[in-house]
C-alpha cells in the first residue's frame, strides 16, 4: 500500500459533486448543509440539491425512506448541483440501491458496511450483499463500519447504542471534510450552539466528527483515493453568504415592505415546500412583519387581501394545491384591484402529487387559473438568490399597478442553496406608496390613473373617502354596482389593458447568453436557469449558433421577446412540466416553440438540455 | 371598538349611502339596516372608521347601503378578510354581516376560527333558515322536513343552532335578537360594539319570499310573553303574561336541564327562579338551545366573557419585537455566517 500523502500533496480538482444518502432518520440533510457551510467558507462556488421523501420518518431501511443531499462545488462559477455525483456516501443498502445508478463510473463510493445486515439488505431488495460480490467493481469503494467506529468514538459519553449511533452522520461528515480539505471547526461551533442545553449530545457529535476526520488523516486509504483540494473560485469581490430560495424570498418580501413604506402582513397555511417562508417571516416581527397562520389556504389569502385593503402589503405563500384553493379570492383581488402577492412554490402535481419534489407545472394555473377574464401579473425567480430580487419586483408592480402578482418559485429553488453576494439596501430604489387623503372632485374607488390605469389605494380610516368595493362588476364612471353589458365589456378590457401595460414598465427582454440571432434559441423560465446557461455555454463552445433567453416576467411578456423568437431558426423550451411556456409562446407569438419536457420531480441535468440542443441543431443544419 | 367623537353630531342620514336598497319588499333585512343606521350615530360612530365586511347572500349586500367603508367579499370568507384588516389597522370598528348559509355552511370554518381567536369585530348572523339569493334551498338552520327546491320530499338534515355553535367555538360574546324588535336589537348592537373581541349576534330574520313565518313561533305578537325570554344580567329569568301567572326557568332537580315552572304553583317562589349570569358559560349553553314550543327563546346577551383580543395580542408581539430588534435590513442580510471575497 502507498503511504498516505501529506496535506501539500493533495490532488487539486476543478469541481466535485458529492451526494450524501441515507435513511431519512440518518441526518443526511444536516450533514449536507454543514458540508455546504464549510465549503462556502473555503471560497468555492457551490450549488446544492436536497432531495427528501414526503414521509417524516419512513420505515427505517426502506428505499422510499432514503433522503439525499447533493452538493456541487468548484473553483469556477457553477450553476447547478451537478448531473452525476463523483462521490456517493451510502449509509445503508437502500441508499446504495437508489443512488448507485447516478454515480459516475469510476466514482468514489463510501459505504457504511455496518448497516449491510440481512434485514436491511432484504428491505432494499438485495439477494446478497453487493459488498460481497463484484457488482461494485466499477467504483472506488471505501467500505467502513462507520457504526462501530462511531460507537467507539463516543464511548466516554455512555449514551447507549441507539443514541450513540445518532452521531454516525457526524463521523461521516468528518471523514468527507478531511477528504476534501475542509475545516471542521465551523461544524464544531454549530454543534455546540445547537446542543447548548445538552452538552453530552454536543460532546458526542463533536467526538464523532473529529474521529471521522482523524480516521482520514491516519488510516491508510486505498491507492488513488484522496485527499483532494478544490481551490477557491474567482467570485466577484464582496461579502457573501449561503442562501436558500425560501430564506431569500422571506428577506426580499421584508425588504420590499420597507421600500414600499408599508407594513407586511402575511396570511399563510402550512404546505410543503412553502412552510419555511412562513417560519422565516414569523421570526422577522422586529421589522414590523405580521404573520397569520390561517385556518386554511382560503382564509390565508383572504386575510392578505383584507390587509391590503387596510394599507398593508398583503402576501400569501403557498404551493400549487393552495393556489387552487385560493383561486376565487385571487379573482376577487383582480376585481377589487388591490395589491396582493401570491407566492407559489411549485411542487409535483396534480393534486397532492409529489409534495417534496420540484416541478414547474403551475404556470398555466398562475396565468389562467381563475373564473372569468381575470388577468394578473406573473413573475418567476431564476435562482435561490434571485428570489430576493423578484420578491421586491413583485411588490413594486403590485403597488404601482394595483393588481395581484403571482410569484413562482419551486421546491428546487426553495431548498437549494447557493453562495449569494449580499446586496446593500441603499442600492435599491424605494417605491413608497401614497394613500390619498383628500377627496378629489368626483371621487370613486375606480377612478384611474390615466397612465397606469391603476385605481387609488384609498384605505379605510380616511375621512371623506368612504367607499364600497366588492366582487360584483362596477361601473367605469361611478364605481357603483353595474350589470350594464357595455360597461362589463369595457371594464374587462380595462383590467386586461392595465395588466398588459406593465410590459411598458419593464426593461426589454435581453438575451441571457449568446447572440441576438442564430440557429437555436433556448427559452427558459424559473429554476432551469443554471442548467440551461451551462448547456448553452457548452453548445456555444462546440461552435453551435445557440442562444438563451430566460424569462423572469411571464405575464405580461417583456417587450422584444417576439423579435428574439423570430431571429432564430428553431426555438426550444425546456420545462419541468408537460409543455406550458411553450404553449404560451405559440399562442402569443405564433412561433413553432418546441417543448423539452422533464416531469420527473427532479431538476434538469445539464447533459439533458445539451442533448436537446444538439438534436435541435441537427434539424436546422 | 372605542368610539372616536367626530366633529359634528351625525344622524341616521349620515350613515345612509346613495345606493337603492334592493331587497324584496317586506324583507327583515330592511329593519336590521334601519336599526344599525339609527344606532351608530347615537353611539358617536365615525363613518370613516366604520367598516362593514360581508360574504355572499341577501344579507351580504348590506355594506353597499351603509355610508361607511364597505367590503362585499366572497361566499363565507368575510371573517378572514376582517381578520387581515384588523391586523393591519386595529383602530377600525369592523362589523361582519353574514347569514345562515354564508356563515354556517360555506363559511363555517372561518366562523369557528374568528370566534376562537377573538378578533375584535361584531359579527351579525342574519338567520332566516333558508337560502334566499339562490331562490329558496334549505339551509343549515332549516328544520327537518322543510320542503324546498332541493328537498322536495322534505329535508332530512339535522339543523345547527348558531348560538350553540358559537359557544362551542369559544365565543366570548353571544347575543340574540329579532329583526323587527328595534328596541331590543339596537341596544344589543351597542352592547356588542362595546365588547372587546368577537361579538356574535344572531338575528332572527324573516324571508317573506322563500320562508315566510320561519320565526312566527317566536314572534307571534299575541304570544311573545310566552315565547320570548328577555335576558337581563342579574335578574331572574321570568317570562309570561304580565296579568297572568309569572313563569320562569329553573334547574330541574338532580339534573343539568332547565325546566319551565310557574311562580306560585307547586310551591315555586320567585326565589327558585334562576338568575341570569352572563359570565356563566354553562348557563349560556343551556339557554342557547331553548326554543318554543317547549321553552321560550332566550334573547339578549347570553354570554359576555372579556378576554384579550387576537389583534391586540398579535400586534403586542410585533411591538415588543420591534423594541428588541434587529430592525436594520443590512444587519439581517449579514447575520449568521458570511465571508468576504477579496
Amino acid at each position: 500500500m502507498d503511504t498516505f500523502p501529506q496535506p501539500d500533496q493533495r490532488e487539486a480538482l476543478d469541481s466535485v459533486v458529492i451526494r450524501f444518502a441515507g435513511d431519512s432518520g440518518d441526518g443526511m440533510q444536516l450533514t449536507g448543509s454543514q458540508f455546504t457551510h464549510s465549503t462556502a467558507l473555503m471560497g468555492n462556488d457551490l450549488a446544492t440539491f436536497p432531495d427528501f421523501p414526503a414521509e417524516i420518518r419512513a420505515p427505517a431501511g426502506t428505499t422510499y425512506g432514503v433522503s439525499g443531499f447533493q452538493i456541487h462545488f468548484a473553483s469556477h462559477d457553477i450553476m447547478t448541483p451537478g448531473d452525476a455525483p463523483d462521490v456517493l456516501v451510502a449509509m445503508n443498502p437502500a441508499a446504495l440501491k437508489t443512488n448507485l445508478g447516478d454515480l459516475k463510473s469510476g466514482g468514489m463510493l463510501i459505504v457504511n458496511n455496518g448497516a449491510f445486515i440481512k434485514g436491511n439488505l432484504k428491505k432494499a431488495g438485495y439477494e446478497q450483499s453487493p459488498l460481497d460480490d463484484d457488482s461494485l467493481s466499477g467504483y472506488r469503494v471505501i467500505s467502513l463500519d462507520i457504526q462501530a467506529m462511531t460507537i467507539a468514538a463516543v464511548e466516554e459519553f455512555n449514551l447507549g447504542t441507539k443514541d450513540a449511533l445518532r452521531s454516525k452522520n457526524m463521523w461521516t461528515l468528518g471523514l468527507v471534510l478531511w477528504l476534501f480539505g475542509r475545516d471542521y471547526q465551523p461544524t464544531v461551533e454549530w454543534l455546540q450552539q445547537k446542543f447548548a442545553k445538552k452538552p453530552e449530545i454536543a460532546g458526542a457529535n463533536v467526538a464523532a466528527l473529529k474521529a471521522g476526520h482523524a480516521y482520514g488523516e491516519t488510516a491508510e486509504l486505498p491507492s488513488g483515493i484522496g485527499p483532494y483540494e478544490v481551490p477557491k473560485a474567482k467570485l466577484e469581490p464582496g461579502a457573501y453568504r449561503n442562501i436558500t430560495g425560501n430564506d431569500a424570498l422571506a428577506w426580499g418580501l421584508t425588504a420590499a415592505s420597507q421600500l414600499a413604506g408599508v407594513k407586511l402582513v402575511l396570511g399563510s397555511y402550512p404546505i410543503t415546500p412553502a412552510s419555511s417562508v412562513l417560519h422565516a417571516l414569523a421570526k422577522l416581527k422586529s421589522f414590523g412583519v405580521t404573520t397569520f397562520q390561517a385556518e386554511d389556504e382560503i382564509a390565508a389569502v383572504c386575510a392578505a387581501i383584507g390587509a391590503s385593503w387596510g394599507g398593508a402589503l398583503g402576501i400569501t405563500t403557498t404551493s400549487g394545491p393552495g393556489v387552487a384553493l385560493k383561486g376565487e379570492a385571487i379573482g376577487l383581488a383582480v376585481m377589487l384591484e388591490l395589491p396582493l402577492i401570491v407566492v407559489d412554490i411549485q411542487r409535483g402535481g396534480p393534486s397532492t402529487g409529489l409534495p417534496t419534489k420540484t416541478e414547474q407545472s403551475d404556470l398555466l394555473q398562475a396565468v389562467y387559473g381563475r373564473n372569468g377574464d381575470s388577468p394578473l401579473c406573473v413573475l418567476a425567480a431564476a435562482t435561490p438568490g434571485d428570489c430576493f430580487y423578484m420578491a421586491i419586483e413583485a411588490a413594486r408592480i403590485t403597488t404601482k399597478f394595483m393588481t395581484p402578482v403571482m410569484l413562482l418559485t419551486d421546491g428546487y429553488l426553495a431548498n437549494g442553496a447557493e453562495p449569494w453576494k449580499i446586496p446593500k439596501m441603499a442600492d435599491f430604489e424605494p417605491f413608497e406608496v401614497e394613500f390619498p387623503t383628500e377627496r378629489p372632485e368626483g371621487f370613486h374607488p375606480y377612478l384611474r390613473d390615466p397612465e397606469t390605469l391603476a385605481r387609488p389605494w384609498a384605505i379605510p380610516g380616511t375621512p371623506g373617502l368612504e367607499h364600497r368595493i366588492g366582487g360584483l362588476e362596477k361601473h367605469f364612471d361611478s364605481g357603483n354596482i353595474s350589470y350594464d353589458p357595455d360597461n362589463h365589456h369595457k371594464m374587462t378590457k380595462t383590467r386586461a389593458a392595465k395588466v398588459q401595460g406593465i410590459a411598458k414598465d419593464l426593461p426589454e427582454q435581453d438575451i441571457t447568453e449568446g447572440d441576438a440571432s442564430g440557429d437555436v434559441l433556448v427559452v427558459g423560465w424559473g429554476s432551469t436557469y443554471g442548467a440551461i446557461v451551462q448547456a448553452v455555454r457548452r453548445a456555444r463552445e462546440a461552435g453551435g449558433a445557440v442562444s438563451h433567453v430566460h424569462l423572469r416576467h411571464l405575464f405580461p411578456f417583456p417587450r422584444k421577446l417576439g423579435e428574439h423568437l423570430r431571429n432564430f431558426k428553431k426555438v426550444i423550451v425546456p420545462e419541468m412540466n408537460n409543455g406550458m411556456l411553450s404553449k404560451m409562446l405559440r399562442s402569443e407569438f405564433l412561433v413553432d416553440a418546441q417543448g423539452v419536457n422533464k416531469i420527473a420531480g427532479q431538476p434538469f441535468k445539464v447533459s439533458e438540455i445539451e442533448a436537446a440542443i444538439a438534436a435541435a441543431l441537427e434539424t436546422v443544419q | 371598538m372605542s368610539p372616536s367623537e367626530p366633529a359634528k353630531k351625525l344622524t341616521r342620514k349620515d350613515f345612509v349611502s346613495d345606493q337603492d336598497v334592493r331587497w324584496c319588499p317586506g324583507c327583515g333585512d330592511y329593519a336590521i339596516l334601519a336599526t344599525i343606521q339609527r344606532t351608530l350615530p347615537k353611539v358617536g360612530a365615525d363613518p370613516a372608521k366604520t367598516v362593514f365586511v360581508s360574504g355572499i347572500g341577501c344579507s351580504s349586500r348590506f355594506p353597499y347601503y351603509m355610508n361607511t367603508y364597505g367590503f362585499h367579499s366572497i361566499h363565507g370568507r368575510a371573517p378572514a378578510f376582517a381578520t387581515g384588516l384588523k391586523l393591519t389597522n386595529p383602530e377600525l370598528d369592523v362589523w361582519l354581516i353574514t347569514g345562515d348559509g354564508d356563515g354556517l355552511s360555506i363559511g363555517g370554518n372561518h366562523l369557528m376560527h374568528i370566534l376562537r381567536r377573538n378578533v375584535d369585530v361584531q359579527m351579525i348572523l342574519f338567520n332566516n333558515r333558508i337560502y334566499g339569493l339562490t331562490k329558496g334551498q334549505y339551509s343549515p338552520t332549516s328544520l327537518v322536513g322543510l320542503r324546498s327546491p332541493s328537498t322536495p320530499l322534505g329535508s332530512v338534515d339535522m339543523p345547527v343552532t348558531p348560538a350553540l355553535l358559537a359557544l362551542g367555538a369559544g365565543a366570548r360574546f353571544v347575543a340574540r335578537s329579532v329583526d323587527t324588535l328595534a328596541k331590543h336589537l339596537g341596544p344589543t348592537f351597542i352592547e356588542a360594539r362595546e365588547h372587546r373581541g368577537t361579538s356574535f349576534i344572531e338575528v332572527l330574520q324573516n324571508c317573506p319570499v322563500f320562508h315566510d313565518g320561519a320565526w312566527d313561533h317566536v314572534k307571534d305578537k299575541k304570544r311573545t310573553s310566552e315565547t320570548m325570554l328577555m335576558l337581563e344580567h342579574g335578574k331572574p329569568m321570568l317570562f309570561g303574561d304580565k296579568d297572568g301567572p309569572q313563569k320562569g326557568l329553573r334547574l330541574k332537580p338532580n339534573s343539568l336541564e332547565l325546566e319551565v315552572v310557574t311562580v306560585g304553583e307547586d310551591g315555586v317562589s320567585e326565589a327558585d327562579i334562576l338568575v341570569h349570569d352572563e359570565t356563566n358559560r354553562p348557563m349560556a349553553f343551556l339557554l342557547a338551545g331553548l326554543e318554543p314550543p317547549t321553552f321560550p327563546m332566550a334573547l339578549g346577551v347570553l354570554l359576555r366573557e372579556p378576554a384579550p383580543t387576537y389583534d391586540a395580542s398579535v400586534l403586542a408581539q410585533v411591538e415588543a419585537a420591534k423594541q428588541q430588534g434587529p430592525t436594520n435590513l443590512d444587519e439581517l442580510l449579514h447575520s449568521g455566517h458570511t465571508w468576504t471575497v477579496e
